[in-house]
C-alpha cells in the first residue's frame, strides 16, 4: 500500500538532520478526485485521479520545485496544499497545525501565511482595480491599517519588485507581462506570508524577462525568509531556483531529491527520459535522448501497477501488477521504481 | 553557398498601420537565403518580428498591416508579384506551415482525414478515394499506428502531441519544398516536443525539404538549426550558422539571451537578465534599437542605427561594436 505514518515521519526527521530547519509544510497522503459526471442523471461515473497518494514537506526557508508535464497533477496538488481544493483524502500541516479540516472562517487566519503567484498574470489581476487597489486589497481584507499606513506599505513592496510609486494609479492592462507578475508577488507578500507556491510563474514570459523575475524572486526569498513552493514544467528552471525537487507522473511522485542527486544521478527511468529531453544549447555535446513513446495516459484511467510501464524502455511483469511506492535510495533521494528494490539502506 | 538558395527574402518590410497615425515597423529590412535541405531559424522574443516575418513570406499578412518594400523569391520567382489565386496554389503547395497551436490551425468540425484530403484534393488533384488512401499513408508516415482509425476522428479527440503530428502531415501532404514551421513545439511537453522536432527533421531528410524555424527556445535552435537569425526589433541583429552563434556569439543581445537561459549543466548563482523590455514596434529607440537595454551601449549608438555586417565568412553582425 501507500508510505505508513512512521515513514512520513522518518523522511520528515530526516529533512529536519539535512537543512538543520523546521517543517514548514508538511502534506500526508493527499488525494484528490474530480468526479466524471454521466448518464441522465449526472451519475458518478468514475474519477479523474488528479493526486494520488503524496506525502511531502517543506523545511523552512527552502524551496521545493515540482516538474511534471501537463495532466501529471502538479497545479491540483499545489491548490490542495493550500486547500483551495478540498483533499478527497489526506491531511494538510501547517506549522505542526492539521489545517485540512479547519472551517473556511477558521482557515482565513492561516490563509495570510499562505499565498500563491499564478501563471498567467493577464487572468490573475482583476482589470478593473487599479495596482495601487490591488496590492492594498490583502491589507484591507486580513488587518486593521488605516488608509495612510496601507498606501506607505503597499508602495514600499511595489518599489521593491521593481515598479515605481507613481505607477499605483495605473492598471494591470498599461504593463507587459514581466511587470504584471512583479505586481502579482508584490501583492502575495503584502500581508508577509512564510509559504509562497509559485504556480509556472515565468512560463508565459520571455526568456530575458524569465531572468529578471527569478532572479527577484531569489532575492526576494532571503530579504524575507520566504519557503517556495515552485511548479514549473521547465527542468533547468527548477534546477535553477530549487533545493529539492520533486517529479510527479500521473498524480503520483516518480522521485523526490535534494537537486544535485537528482540532475546528476536521476535514477526513475521517467526523470532520465524528462532530463535527455531538453534540447541544450551546447552545439558540441548533444545528449543522447532516450526517446518516450506515446502520451501521458488519461488520469482518469491510469495503467495497472506502475503508471509509467506503459512508456517505460525497462518495464517488466512486475511493473503492470504492483504499484511501486516511494522508497529511499540513499541521503534523502526517493525513488518510486521497481528497479531499485534493492535492500532499502 | 555554393548552392542557389530556395527562398531569398530582401529589403523585407511589413508595417502596421495603426489608429492615431502610429506606424508599427513589425519587420523593417529583412534579408535572408534558405538553401535547399538547410535548416534555418528565426529567433527572438515576443515582439521581435520573427512570426511577421514567417506571415509575410506566405503572404498572409492582415490589414492593418502591409507589405511595402522587398522581394521574396522562391526559386528566383517572385512571390510578391504574385495574384492572389497563385499565391493560393504556392500555400500548400510549394510551402507548408505549421503553428504553435495544433488546436486553433485545425478545423474542429472536420475529421482529420477531411482536412488532409482537402489538400490532396485541391493541390494534387486526386480522387476522392486516392486521396483517403494517401492521407492514411501519410498518418503512418508521421507516425500514427493506427491511422486507419485517425482518419475518421475530430481533432479534439486528439492530444495535443498528436494534433500537430496531424498538422504535419497535411502540412508535407503535397511535398513543399520549403516547411515553415512556427514555434512547432512550443504548446507541447518536454517529452512530446523532442518527438515532434525529431519528426519534423526525419522529414526534412525524407523529403529533401528546408524548413523556416520560427521560435525562442535557443535550445531548440542549438539542436534542429544549420543557420540561425536573431531578431530584435523588427530587423536581424545576427545571422551566423549554429555553431559560430554558440561558440562565437558577438552581438549583446544573443550574449543576454543566452546568458539569461538558466544552464542544467552549470550552477549558477544568478541569471544575467538583460534590464528592461522588448520596445513596441511603433516606438523603437532612435539609433541602435537595442541601445537602451545595452550593457555596452555607447553614445553614438544613441544616434545611428548600425548596418548588418559581415564580420567572418558566415556571421553577420549589427552592432557598433563590430566596426
Amino acid at each position: 500500500m501507500s508510505l505508513s505514518e512512521q515513514e512520513v515521519r522518518e523522511k520528515v526527521t530526516e529533512n529536519k538532520e539535512n537543512s538543520d530547519h523546521e517543517v514548514l509544510v508538511q502534506a500526508k497522503h493527499i488525494k484528490k478526485y474530480f468526479p466524471i459526471k454521466g448518464g441522465i442523471f449526472k451519475h458518478t461515473v468514475g474519477h479523474v485521479k488528479a493526486v494520488d497518494d503524496v506525502s511531502l514537506s517543506i523545511s523552512k526557508g527552502e524551496t521545493l520545485g515540482i516538474v511534471g508535464e501537463s495532466g501529471s497533477g502538479k497545479s491540483t496538488l499545489g491548490r490542495v496544499i493550500l486547500r483551495l481544493l478540498e483533499p478527497t483524502e489526506g491531511d494538510i500541516i501547517f506549522e505542526n497545525n492539521d489545517i485540512s479540516h479547519l472551517s473556511n472562517r477558521k482557515l482565513r487566519d492561516y490563509r495570510k501565511n499562505m499565498q500563491i503567484v499564478f501563471q498567467d498574470p493577464f487572468a490573475s489581476l482583476n482589470s478593473k482595480m487599479s495596482v495601487g487597489e490591488l496590492v492594498e486589497e490583502p491589507l484591507l481584507v486580513q488587518t486593521s491599517l488605516s488608509k495612510s499606513e496601507r498606501k506607505e506599505k503597499s508602495t514600499k513592496l511595489l518599489e521593491r519588485v521593481g515598479l515605481r510609486a507613481s505607477d499605483r494609479m495605473k492598471y494591470p492592462h498599461e504593463f507587459s507581462g514581466g511587470q504584471r507578475q512583479r505586481i502579482s508577488i508584490a501583492r502575495a507578500l503584502t500581508l508577509n506570508p512564510k509559504f509562497i507556491i509559485c504556480d509556472e510563474p515565468v512560463s508565459s514570459l520571455d526568456v530575458s524577462i524569465q531572468a529578471q523575475v527569478l532572479n527577484l524572486m531569489a532575492d526576494l526569498q532571503d530579504e524575507f525568509n520566504l519557503t517556495y513552493l515552485f511548479i514549473a514544467h521547465d527542468l533547468s528552471v527548477v534546477k535553477h531556483i530549487s533545493d529539492r525537487v520533486a517529479v510527479m507522473y500521473l498524480g503520483r511522485i516518480a522521485e523526490i531529491a535534494p537537486k544535485g542527486l537528482l540532475y546528476d544521478n536521476p535514477l526513475h527511468p521517467y526523470t532520465q527520459a524528462l532530463l535527455s529531453s531538453i534540447p541544450s544549447t551546447n552545439v558540441r555535446r548533444r545528449r543522447e535522448k532516450i526517446k518516450l513513446s506515446g502520451d501521458l495516459p488519461s488520469p482518469a484511467n491510469p495503467p495497472s501497477g506502475c503508471a509509467f510501464r506503459t512508456r517505460c524502455p525497462y518495464a517488466h511483469e512486475r511493473c503492470s501488477v504492483e504499484r511501486p511506492e516511494l522508497k529511499h535510495y540513499h541521503n534523502g533521494h526517493y525513488v518510486a521504481c521497481h528497479l531499485y528494490d534493492g535492500p532499502d539502506t | 553557398m555554393t548552392q542557389k538558395p530556395l527562398l531569398e527574402v530582401e529589403g523585407l518590410k511589413t508595417y502596421f498601420y495603426l489608429d492615431d497615425d502610429m506606424v508599427a515597423k513589425a519587420v523593417d529590412g529583412v534579408d535572408f537565403t534558405v538553401s535547399p535541405g538547410e535548416t534555418v531559424a528565426i529567433v527572438g522574443e515576443s515582439g521581435s518580428g520573427k512570426s511577421i516575418t514567417s506571415l509575410s513570406i506566405m503572404q498572409l499578412i492582415q490589414k492593418p498591416g502591409k507589405i511595402i518594400e522587398g522581394t521574396i523569391s522562391l526559386e528566383n520567382d517572385n512571390l510578391l508579384k504574385k495574384s492572389g489565386k497563385q499565391m493560393t496554389k504556392i500555400r500548400g503547395n510549394d510551402i507548408g506551415m505549421i503553428f504553435q497551436e495544433p488546436m486553433t490551425a485545425l478545423n474542429p468540425v472536420y475529421t482529420i482525414g477531411n482536412q488532409i484530403t482537402e489538400t490532396l484534393k485541391k493541390h494534387k488533384k486526386l480522387s476522392k478515394k486516392e486521396a483517403h488512401q494517401r492521407a492514411i499513408e501519410l498518418l503512418k508516415v508521421v507516425g500514427f499506428p493506427r491511422a486507419e482509425k485517425i482518419i475518421d476522428e475530430y481533432p479534439h479527440q486528439l492530444s495535443g502531441g498528436m494534433r500537430q503530428r496531424a498538422m504535419i502531415a497535411m502540412a508535407i501532404s503535397c511535398d513543399p519544398k520549403l516547411l515553415i514551421a512556427d514555434e512547432p513545439s512550443t504548446a507541447l511537453d518536454v517529452t512530446i516536443q523532442a518527438q515532434i522536432l525529431d519528426l519534423l527533421a526525419e522529414m526534412k531528410e525524407r523529403l529533401d525539404m528546408a524548413i523556416l524555424l520560427i521560435t525562442h527556445d535557443l535550445g531548440v535552435v542549438a539542436e534542429y538549426a544549420d543557420r540561425v537569425l536573431v531578431m530584435y526589433g523588427g530587423q536581424i541583429v545576427e545571422k551566423a550558422s549554429v555553431e559560430q552563434l554558440f561558440e562565437n556569439t558577438k552581438h549583446p543581445y544573443t550574449t543576454g539571451l543566452l546568458e539569461s537561459l538558466p544552464d542544467i549543466d552549470k550552477e549558477m548563482d544568478r541569471l544575467g537578465a538583460i534590464k528592461g523590455t522588448v520596445p513596441p514596434a511603433h516606438s523603437f529607440p532612435k539609433g541602435c534599437r537595442f541601445s537602451d537595454r545595452c550593457p555596452h551601449v555607447m553614445d553614438h549608438c544613441y544616434e545611428s542605427n548600425p548596418e548588418l555586417r559581415q564580420v567572418e565568412s558566415d556571421h553577420h553582425v549589427r552592432c557598433f561594436l563590430y566596426e
